[in-house]
């Protein structure tokens, strides 16, 4: 592709005197460049960052100590979801039975069926999710439960400290099941 | 041959055009993936980050440079730190963050950009709810961004334990900032969802008009 034509065009026929200068060939390696080009895109793909971080917005309520301030939740309404150690999940609907017998255990994947069971069975003005992340959970756990509120469209979420009988709990109900 | 060197430069002129370089992060955070959509806005934006031991730090964007100042003073004076101009410059300067505690602080404006490299910052206490000394930072971003609408951004660790976080919210709380944002990576929205039928029916109606 690189080449010139070098060769004296036309019918011109030099004189019997004068020495036909040697030809040269015009013609350049692109190999080099080329290879050169391919290592500068694959640098240039690997370092691009095509996905920009996104923000996820949320609302805290406000702190208040006069009862006529607070939200009340209908227990029969409420679903609870307790995140553990070890991205574990624990949940129990409505109030926590003194026997704890209505206290289950389940992870990340089966989450988003629990919550949708509760939400078709629930009428929907009464259906709310209690968040409560114990001391051993991590930030991804957190933001990951707040997202699947997302994506299952729920209306009425909050996040609240846990309590002492409940974190007792989950702490036997791991060291039971051996979650480290 | 001549074809595909074209296609070659091409790619190589798109990229190199499009790349945008990070810049050199003094912390490095794995943020965790949502479904939100939404892009950031940096404009008057007030960072706090959450690395992976759970360690809090805290910075604002290089645009406010006059709400720096602010902020810096007013800590200055509540906490009587004694900080003389050049410290307080040093919290001016592009890309500073805040990761000690009050007594700290003073000693950690005096290091160079060399010693800092080097420094491990022990964080800004949180978890201690008696002594949640995040609550002054964000008392002194509220008063210097007063009359602005601030963003705030908690940009955590997918590793951080729950009560960083929770002692961040509460600072945030008792500061009357009810609203804040998590940096997240992108991430598609499940098949078969709630929210992937409503971002399915948004779509169609869309395509219908």
């Amino acid at each position: 592709m690189a080449e010139m034509d070098t060769s004296s065009g036309g019918g011109h026929k030099k004189g019997p005197g004068v020495k036909k200068s040697k030809k040269l060939s015009t013609r350049v390696d692109l190999t080099p460049m080329v290879d050169l080009g391919f290592l500068l895109i694959t640098f240039f793909i690997f370092t691009t960052t095509m996905s920009q971080p996104t923000a996820m917005k949320l609302f805290l309520p406000k702190d208040t100590d006069k009862p006529e301030e607070q939200n009340k939740v209908k227990a029969s309404g409420a679903l609870t979801l307790l995140l553990g150690k070890n991205d574990q999940i624990y949940y129990y609907e409505g109030e926590l039975a003194p026997d704890a017998s209505n206290f289950k255990t389940t992870s990340f994947k089966e989450i988003r069926k629990v919550i949708m069971d509760k939400k078709r069975a629930t009428d929907e003005k009464d259906f709310v999710v209690v968040i409560k992340p114990d001391n051993d959970a991590n930030y991804k756990n957190t933001v990951d439960i707040l997202d699947e509120m997302t994506i299952n469209d729920i209306k009425r979420y909050a996040m609240v400290d846990i309590s002492p009988v409940e974190y007792s709990l989950v702490q036997r109900t791991e060291q039971a099941g051996g979650v480290k | 041959m001549t074809a595909m060197c074209d296609v070659a430069f091409l790619l190589l002129s798109f990229f190199i055009l499009t790349t945008k370089f990070k810049p050199p992060e003094a912390l490095s955070v794995t943020t965790p993936k949502s479904v939100s959509t939404q892009t950031l806005n940096n404009k008057n934006s007030v960072l706090i980050t959450l690395d992976k031991e759970g360690k809090a730090y805290f910075s604002v964007s290089d645009d406010n440079p006059s709400e720096k100042a602010d902020i810096i003073d007013y800590v200055d004076q509540q906490k009587t730190l004694g900080l003389t101009d050049a410290e307080k410059n040093a919290f001016k300067r592009s890309g500073a963050y805040i990761g000690t505690p009050f007594n700290q602080v003073k000693s950690y404006l005096q290091l160079t950009s060399d010693q800092l490299k080097d420094f491990k910052a022990p964080g800004i206490p949180v978890t201690d709810t008696l002594n949640n000394e995040m609550q002054m930072w964000l008392r002194a971003t509220a008063d210097a961004f007063q009359g602005k609408k601030m963003n705030v951004f908690l940009k955590g660790d997918n590793l951080a334990k729950y009560p960083s976080l929770k002692g961040i919210i509460d600072a945030l709380k008792k500061n009357d900032i009810m609203k804040f944002s998590m940096i997240t990576d992108p991430e598609g929205v499940p098949v078969g969802t709630e929210l992937y039928k409503k971002v399915e029916a948004k779509g169609r109606q869309a395509t219908d008009q």
